[in-house]
């Protein structure tokens, strides 16, 4: 399969949609990037000022994960940073390291029941997600593709909500892979918090450009927390591994400082 | 809950690491990992850190009756609680098998060793013997249990202190921590477990695994040894054929690593008798690193401070000469002679001169300056006042009493008066200050 699996947009998935006056989007943009806790909330006062000369018109605002409507107020429901994206997208930067699975996400699981057409997929959720043999690309019911008991898979989400069992699918909608299915050999998988998953697959990330000019790697970034390296030889593996998990706890300045480091062959 | 399987590739990564003498966090083959050893706050709580693997251990002590056949001996109980919270394979209330296995081997590596003396924990023979009972509890677990529960519960003994007990004829009286101070168990040695695991039926060797580790092993071995190089108990599982060499190699790094772990305990334990002696705050709160947002912080308020030093000469200056040192004529019950008041104040009778005292102390202690200026201001008026009554008598006394007559042990001067007046309103006034603060 193909390795580089790095797909580009961390796109927060949308929760609520709804029209707001323009003066509660400002008050937002204010706080974007300032720490928000539960129980903060933004309210559309009823007597804020509204200029009698300009058109009134109502803005949409998109809200993420951790910001919940109720009734015109908008409530934070998770401690962490507000984020904005343009034009009108705004959310909870959260730090967790427990996974809850969302539709469409991309994550890292691991085979543990291979039992007649289905698949058990262990992704570190409540529950183990099944995936049919058939969601492969190129898999008919003749050609079964080679999934063995502990393998590890990259799929995608099809189906993920409280209250059904989640369903796992290594193919996209046209029908093709795109980077999806079964692991080669080789290579480390491991844990890291949800916080650092979302830095890396962010478009311009400051990690995986500092990484790059270390040495040849490849990595698979599942948003489930685990992360799996291959490279040369196996010290290099296990260089990037540490490198990746004490990232979580570095200020740019110290990691910068650290690659530097190890670039010019300290370990 | 179950735990995470282990993935194919995870497995064969880690069994080729070791082939290639490397290890997931970078150690050496017979390293061990970070240990660290806090106590808490009550006698015989220990924690340690091993890694990341977290071990709590309790030691309390209560008096029952002894055992039928070893009526002159104390009971040790041990107990190992694997916690939920250690891994998500750990269930609340059902006894596995590892909890069952990790029993077994504290019991064997603690109890039949005979480290504590358990004679010495007899109160009253055939009646009444100390019953120790230690508690493991499993806070997080990354690999290697044992050992980290060995260290604490050896750990969490040395530190116990047990309550003292006097018997007198039939009457035995057992004195709280207030009363009389509490004494330590009696140990004769410190048997601690090191675990070794082995690889590629028993090629290679790694000691303390970690969780990752453990789970690709094939055997494991236990040596539970002291630093005078005994052996207290050893074991094998996982069914791994074991040669005899490999068996005498591991004994002499597990005394190697026994005597610096027995080390660093020592160290610990002084470390925390130093502390609790010199009465700092110790115990599991304080070991944590403090992580404060903001800190308590009292402004200073600001004082005149221009012209102290010119304002105190000045004082100096016009003050006269200070009396000389003679017994005060202040009779505090009449009838009663006054034997000694301690040191005299000698900078002088008036008030003027008390204030430059305030002054200097007020330069030293700015959060006081308030109340001391306050305390001052009303001490002056005070004074003022008092100096207008004082005129009349002689002798100043500090009474209720309705007598007339005052005995005089010694003629002396007028000035005497108003200067002992002034002393008791600065003891006063002191006083006030005292409450303000």
């Amino acid at each position: 399969m193909a390795a580089d699996s790095v797909s580009g947009v961390c796109h927060p998935y949308i929760r609520h949609r709804f029209l707001l006056h323009a003066a509660m989007l400002s008050t937002l943009k204010q706080r974007v990037g300032e720490v928000l806790l539960p129980g903060d909330e933004f309210c559309c006062d009823g007597d804020d000022t509204i200029s009698l000369t300009e058109p009134v018109r109502p803005e949409k605002l998109l809200c993420g994960p951790g910001l919940r409507r109720s009734g015109d107020r908008l409530l934070v429901c998770k401690s962490g940073i507000l984020r904005h994206k343009q034009p009108n997208v705004f959310w909870m930067d959260c730090q967790q390291r427990r996974y809850v699975p969302a539709k469409g996400e991309t994550v890292i699981g691991i085979v543990t029941v291979k039992s007649g057409d289905v698949f058990k997929v262990d992704f570190g959720g409540s529950e183990q997600a099944s995936l049919s043999y058939l969601a492969f690309e190129g898999a008919t019911k003749r050609n079964r593709p080679n999934v063995q008991v502990g393998d590890l898979v990259f799929a995608q989400f099809i189906v993920a909500n409280k209250d059904m069992e989640p369903e796992l699918a290594c193919i996209g909608s046209s029908g093709r892979a795109n980077g999806m299915g079964v692991f080669g050999g080789g290579g480390l998988l491991f844990r890291v918090s949800l916080g650092l998953i979302r830095r890396l697959l962010s478009p311009h990330s400051e990690v995986r450009s500092d990484l790059e000019q270390l040495f040849p790697c490849e990595l698979v970034v599942g948003m489930n927390g685990r992360l799996w390296v291959r490279s040369s030889s196996v010290h290099q593996t296990l260089v990037i591994a540490n490198l990746l998990q004490s990232c979580e706890t570095m200020t740019p300045l110290q990691r910068r400082e650290l690659f530097m480091r190890v670039k010019q062959g300290a370990l | 809950m179950k735990d995470t399987p282990l993935s194919n590739c995870e497995r064969d990564f880690l069994l080729r690491a070791i082939q290639e003498k490397k290890r997931l966090d970078g150690r050496q083959t017979y390293d061990y990992r970070k240990i660290k050893i806090t106590f808490g706050t009550d006698y015989g709580c220990c924690f340690v850190d091993l890694g990341k693997t977290r071990v709590m251990a309790q030691v309390s002590c209560e008096l029952v009756a002894p055992k039928e056949n070893r009526p002159n001996e104390g009971i040790m109980f041990f107990n190992i609680e694997l916690s939920p919270m250690a891994s998500p394979a750990f269930e609340q209330g059902r006894q596995s098998e590892l909890s069952v296995k990790l029993n077994r081997q504290l019991e064997r590596c603690l109890r039949n060793s005979k480290c504590i003396d358990t004679e010495s924990l007899c109160v009253v023979s055939g009646e009444k013997v100390w019953q120790i009972r230690v508690d493991v509890h499993l806070l997080n677990h990354d690999g290697n249990l044992m050992d980290a529960a060995s260290i604490a519960a050896i750990s969490a003994l040395c530190h116990f202190r047990r309550p003292d007990v006097s018997i007198q004829g039939d009457e035995v009286t057992v004195y709280s921590q207030e009363e009389r101070d509490p004494i330590p168990l009696s140990i004769y040695h410190m048997p601690i477990s090191v675990s070794f695991s082995f690889f590629q039926q028993g090629t290679y060797l790694l000691v303390d695994p970690c969780e990752r580790e453990e789970r690709v092993m094939d055997g494991l071995l236990m040596i539970a040894m002291n630093k005078h190089r005994e052996i207290c108990s050893i074991q094998s599982s996982g069914g791994i054929m074991l040669l005899k060499d490999q068996v005498m190699r591991c004994s002499k790094i597990a005394s190697v690593k026994v005597s610096e772990i027995t080390e660093l305990i020592g160290k610990a334990l002084e470390n925390d008798k130093k502390a609790r002696k010199a009465g700092g705050r110790c115990g599991f709160a304080e070991s944590i690193p403090l992580e404060r947002i903001t800190a308590l912080k009292m402004e200073e308020t600001p004082m005149e401070m221009m012209d102290v030093t010119e304002r105190a000469n000045d004082i100096v200056q016009k003050a006269e000469v200070p009396p000389q040192m003679v017994p005060s004529q202040v009779v505090p019950v009449p009838g009663v002679g006054q034997v000694g008041q301690g040191l005299q104040n000698t900078w002088g009778l008036e008030e003027e001169e008390e204030e430059g005292e305030e002054e200097e102390n007020e330069s030293e202690g700015s959060d006081n300056s308030a109340e001391e200026q306050e305390g001052k201001v009303s001490q002056m008026e005070e004074g003022k006042y008092e100096k207008e009554q004082l005129k009349a008598g002689d002798v100043v006394e500090i009474s209720d009493s309705e007598e007339e007559e005052v005995v005089i042990l010694h003629p002396e001067t007028r000035d005497q008066a108003p200067k002992n007046t002034e002393s008791s309103l600065r003891q006063k006034g002191a006083a006030s200050i005292k409450k303000r603060q």
